[in-house]
This record gives structure tokens, C-alpha cells and sequence, in this order.
């Protein structure tokens, strides 16, 4: 299926031969390399324990939901996919509506600090997670006991932390995609007796569309899928799926059935949603980052 | 990787001139007394941003920098504060490269290095090469563009853990056609313990990497004019040549950004060793935020952690300077 070729309107520069051979060989083995993995949690979490236990088989023996039932027994499942989608949820739309005030602020005003607040935000992208882990642990524990905010254990904590994961590329996309929105739209809503407030949500905001779509994926993804944080600042009440689906393993017997057929559980939200919005993230970092 | 252009200089004189003289202004008069007001908004507007990075990134990394100087055991974990300060012994611990501390960091740190060039090389020539050859349209272009996204949009633990499975050494997919399949093997190996974990890692960072690159090249490509194509097929320029001396030089302001993220992603990389090889990796794949996590966490010696942490920010950021340095250079140098 890969590089048939083009039927699009004939441009002077027909690719030749051999680089349509050269093409077709290396997308496909490009896809296969990619696919496997996919083919393996998809197959063996339709398979009976005895068919992942032995030697590998690429077919199934035969073909079984029963993971798909035992899962959601084996360990409180439902529960970490409920943490999750909170988490991840809640941080996306905090994380989002943040950048956008800030990308707003630095794409149409001129202010002391503008650079100096671009260059650190960006730079925090540098900082190792594990530099920051307990300190911020500590932050945490401190700021409950002082004022009996519950930070550390608490969703309210992941979230905050995982808002601030996805912040700074956030802003910096939506600098160049509010950069991309002519001017003169917002001027015009400014004369109409809009406040700035208003130019940005009603002119602004709706002309880039695409640019925060794009971020509020890449934000749902970040959280979703994050492990350091999780395993250190929650309980057994708020744990998420990223440490929650390790619980498979700890047990005497490795359920691989059961584990790739949860795998696949937690995996479909995301890689549907990503799949669904990609082209809104390709026009957004065409538009944007790498202007 | 500066956003701020020449053109938001002048937005907000341009904005006051537009509503004195426009009659929509005058009917807001509550709107003008905002002299204080319009120089406090965009800060106003930062408010958010700012506390949280403040309290998320950049309180915790002083703090984490006040800690590498403290003895910070068990016994003080409770009320860090109240810890002895240790003046340089965490530092000093860390590049005793003698001792086993020192030495264990530095292996590690070596095969971070190792490990890191590898995988940002081969997921740059993977993406790169994979958004050339989809640049024009042909049948199916759509599906595969998807289906070369799934690693990136999986979440890193369901993706690794598939990829554990696979390197099982009794019933893992990897073993089975290497030695039952193709019999390139004498005996099944072990992919997850001793020096076979190195490559079993960096093919998962590979698989799970490169899709960024694709994605981020792919929007860059859509930034060249295709005149550029065309006046050169006219000049009789072939589709190397074409790819050498436009496509490359075109993507080279986004290569300068897009190495150095995923050379900082993957050097921080957390989620792919822990997920794989648990607390304590094998050593020829300890990574060095498993290595520090695991010198944290697991001998509860917070005080050392932290100063290895602190020289790993340190070592980062002469990597980023020297790297932007260059690069800048180099741009400055082939636009005169």
C-alpha cells in the first residue's frame, strides 16, 4: 500500500525509479517496525493465558474476551482510569487556558521582561524531573501541613504539577500561532468597544483553533502518560493508570494477557484522540513552532 | 527558539492611537483611566504562568540546590532544615570517580551519553528520511502518516510494557524469531539483564522518538515554497541534489530546535528505563535519572542525590549554550 505512485497533477520534477523503489522498501519496512508492537498488544490480549505463557505464537490458539473481563478484577482498574482521566483532564484545561493568557500577553504587548520570561520558561524544559522531585515533595508536605491543603497523595497535586509539564511548550506554540492571527482582527474588535480580554476571546482565540487544539493534546498526553510524579506523590486512593497498570506484574503469576489487554484499554483514549486532532497538531506546528 | 518578533513592539502604541481617535472608544469610558491598568495587563496575564512555574520548577530547584550542600539522610528527612550542612561532601562524593559512588555515577552518566547520541541520531534520520519520502502526495499517504504517529500518541508505560513482553527470554515475540524462526541465535538471549539491555533500551527509545522527529519535520517541509522544486528541476537539479541543497538548508532553523529537544528528552528520559527495567536497571542501561532516583530513593541519601542532580543541570546547560552557540553561529555565518 505505501507509495503508490503519485496521481496528483504531474509536477516537472517526476521523481525517478529508483527513488520510488528506494521509498517503497524503507515505508514498509518503516511499518513493520512500527506495527509490531501494535499487532502483539492487540493479538495477545485476545489470547488464553496458556498461549502467552509459552513459547510466543503469532496467531491465538483461539480467540478469548476473557482478559478483557479479568482486568477490571485483577487490580482496581476502573479506579486508576478515573484518577487518570481527572488528572490528566483537569491539567489539560488548567494548562491550557494558562497558555493562553500568557501567549496572548507576550505575542501582542511589549513589556519589560518579556525575554527574560520566555527564556525561562523554556529553559525549565532543561531541569531533570528528579532534580525537583523532592523539593517539590517537601513543598508539598510543607504547604499541607501549614495550611491543610492536601497537595502531596492528592489529585489536586498531580494536576498542578502535571499543568506546569506541558505549560512551557504550550506557550511557546501559541506565541507563534496568536503571531500568525493578523493584527488588524483584533485591532478591529478593540475599536467595536471590545476590551483586550474580549479581542482575545472573541477574535483571537477562535481564529487559532487548531494551535490550541494541538496544545491541549500534546498537555492530555503529557499527563496521561506520565510516571516519575505519579509513583512517588500518590496513594492508593488517587493512584493513576501509569503506576496502577504495574500492579499486573507484581503478582506471582505475569497475566501478559491481561496486561496487554489493559495496555490497550488505557492506550485507545488517547491514540483515538490523537489520531482524530493530528492534523490540527501538524497545522499548528506548521503555523507555529517551526515558523 | 526566540517567539517574540520585531512586530509586537509596536502593538500597543498602535493600539492606543486606534481608540483615541475611534468613536467605539469614546463610548467606553470606563476603559481609559487605564494607563496603571495597560501596563499591568500583560503581567497580569503572566500571573499564572509565573506562580506555577515558580512553584512547580524554580522554588524546588533552588531548594534542591540549598539540599546538595546538606547531609541529608533518614534521619533529617522529616525536617530538612534542621540537616548539617555538609559544605562540598555531596560533590565531592559524586566525582570521586575511585570510589564506587563516583564510579558508578560516571558509568552511568557515560552510557547516558552513549545511549542519548544514538537514539537522537537515529530517530532525526528515521523522522527526517520518513517526511521526505511522504512529502508529495500518493495513495494511502494519509493512513500511513497515522499509523507512523501511534508510537508518539501512546502513553510511554502501555508502550514500553508491550515492548518488555516482546524481549521476554521464555515467551517474548524477539527471542522466537531470532532463534526459533531464523536461527540466527544459538540460544534464546536475555534482553532485559547484562549488556543486551543497552540495545533493547535504545530500541524502544528509537520506536517511541522518532515520530516526534517525523512530525516536526513534516511541518517544517510544508514551509518550503514548492517554486523552490521547480526552478531547480529546471536548472536540471536531480532529487539528491534537490534534497541536499534545498530540503536540508530549508529544515535547518527547525533541526537547530528539534536536536536539542529530543537530545534533552531523552538525556532526562525517566519513564522508558523505569518502566522497563524497574528501580535498579541493569548496568549497561542505567541511565542517570534512574541512576539518581535509585541513589535517592532507594539508599535514602537525598543529600547526594541532589548534588548529582545539580551537576547534571550543570552539564546540561553548558550543553545547551555551546550547542545554541554554534548552531547561531553557523546559521549567521551561511545567511552573510
Amino acid at each position: 500500500m505505501p507509495s503508490t505512485p503519485t496521481t496528483a497533477p504531474a509536477s516537472p520534477m517526476a521523481p525517478p525509479r529508483s527513488f520510488l523503489w528506494t521509498r517503497r522498501i524503507f515505508l514498509t519496512l518503516l511499518t513493520g517496525f512500527v506495527m509490531v508492537p501494535v499487532y502483539v498488544m492487540i493479538s495477545s490480549s485476545l489470547k488464553p493465558l496458556a498461549d502467552v505463557t509459552g513459547t510466543f505464537r503469532w496467531l491465538p490458539t483461539e480467540l478469548t474476551v476473557e482478559p478483557y473481563i479479568d482486568i477490571w478484577s485483577t487490580v482496581p482498574l476502573g479506579r486508576y482510569f478515573v484518577n487518570s482521566l481527572i488528572v490528566a483532564g483537569a491539567a489539560t484545561v488548567c494548562s491550557v487556558v494558562i497558555a493562553v493568557f500568557s501567549a496572548y500577553a507576550v505575542s501582542r504587548y511589549s513589556f519589560r521582561g518579556k525575554r527574560v520570561f520566555t527564556v525561562t520558561v523554556l529553559s525549565t524544559q532543561m531541569f531533570p524531573g528528579i532534580l525537583f522531585l523532592l523539593p517539590l515533595f517537601l513543598i508539598y508536605v510543607n504547604i499541607g501541613n501549614a495550611t491543610g491543603i492536601a497537595l502531596f497523595g492528592s489529585r489536586g497535586g498531580l494536576i498542578l504539577t502535571y499543568l506546569t509539564f506541558s505549560l512551557p511548550f504550550s506557550i511557546w506554540m501559541l506565541i507563534g500561532y496568536f503571531d500568525s492571527v493578523p493584527r488588524d482582527l483584533d485591532e478591529a474588535a478593540l475599536v467595536d468597544g471590545c476590551g483586550p480580554l474580549g479581542a482575545l476571546f472573541r477574535v483571537v482565540v477562535p481564529a487559532a483553533v487548531p494551535g490550541i487544539v494541538a496544545v491541549a493534546v500534546y498537555a492530555f498526553m503529557t499527563a496521561w502518560g506520565e510516571v516519575l510524579f505519579a509513583s512517588v506523590m500518590t496513594n492508593d486512593t488517587t493512584r493513576t493508570l501509569a503506576v496502577g497498570l504495574q500492579g499486573y506484574s507484581t503478582l506471582n503469576d505475569v497475566y501478559w494477557n491481561q496486561i496487554m489487554a489493559a495496555s490497550l484499554v488505557v492506550s485507545v483514549p488517547v491514540v483515538a484522540g490523537f489520531l482524530l486532532l493530528q492534523r490540527y497538531l501538524v497545522a499548528g506546528l506548521t503555523a507555529g513552532a517551526v515558523k | 527558539m526566540s517567539p517574540d518578533t520585531a512586530m509586537t513592539a509596536t502593538a500597543p502604541a498602535a493600539e492606543a492611537d486606534v481608540r483615541k481617535s475611534s468613536p467605539g472608544a469614546a463610548r467606553e469610558p470606563r476603559r481609559r483611566p487605564g494607563r496603571i491598568r495597560r501596563i499591568g495587563l500583560p503581567y497580569l496575564l503572566l500571573l499564572p504562568a509565573l506562580l506555577l512555574e515558580l512553584l512547580v520548577h524554580l522554588v524546588p530547584m533552588v531548594i534542591g540546590i540549598v539540599m546538595s550542600f546538606k547531609e541529608l539522610t533518614q534521619f533529617y528527612i522529616r525536617d530538612w532544615g534542621t540537616a548539617p550542612w555538609a559544605a562540598l561532601d555531596n560533590y565531592k562524593v559524586s566525582v570521586d570517580f575511585d570510589a564506587p559512588v563516583g564510579k558508578a555515577l560516571l558509568d552511568s552518566f557515560l552510557v547516558t551519553i552513549g545511549f542519548t547520541l544514538l537514539s537522537v541520531g537515529l530517530c532525526w534520520l528515521i523522522g527526517t528520511a520518513a517526511a521526505i519520502c511522504m512529502q508529495d502526495t500518493f495513495r494511502g499517504r494519509g493512513l500511513l502518516r497515522a499509523l507512523f504517529l501511534v508510537p508518539y500518541a501512546l502513553p510511554v508505560y502501555a508502550a514500553v510494557i508491550t515492548w518488555v513482553f516482546m524481549f521476554q527470554h521464555d515467551n517474548g515475540l524477539v527471542n522466537h524469531v531470532l532463534h526459533d524462526q531464523l536461527g540466527i541465535t544459538d540460544q534464546p538471549s536475555f534482553w532485559l539483564i547484562g549488556d543486551n539491555s543497552f540495545f533493547a533500551l535504545l530500541t524502544v527509545s528509537v520506536w517511541k522518538g522518532w515520530p516526534f522527529a517525523f512530525l516536526i519535520v513534516m511541518a517544517g517541509l510544508q514551509n518550503i515554497p514548492r517554486e523552490l522544486y521547480e526552478a531547480a528541476a529546471l536548472d536540471g537539479a536531480g532529487m539528491i541534489q534537490q534534497i541536499r541543497r534545498i530540503t536540508l538548508p530549508s529544515l535547518r532553523p527547525v533541526n537547530q530546535v528539534l536536536v536539542l529537544v529530543l537530545f534533552l528528552w531523552t538525556f532526562n528520559d525517566f519513564n522508558t528505563p523505569y518502566v522497563m527495567f524497574g528501580k535498579t536497571a541493569p548496568e549497561a542501561a542505567d541511565l542517570i535519572s534512574v541512576h539518581i532516583y535509585q541513589a535517592s530513593f532507594v539508599t535514602w541519601n537525598f543529600g547526594t542525590g541532589s548534588a548529582m542532580s545539580v551537576l547534571l543541570l550543570l552539564f546540561l546547560l553548558v550543553v545547551t549554550g555551546v550547542y545554541l552557540a554554534l548552531t547561531s553561529r553557523e546559521r549567521r555565518a551561511s545567511h552573510a
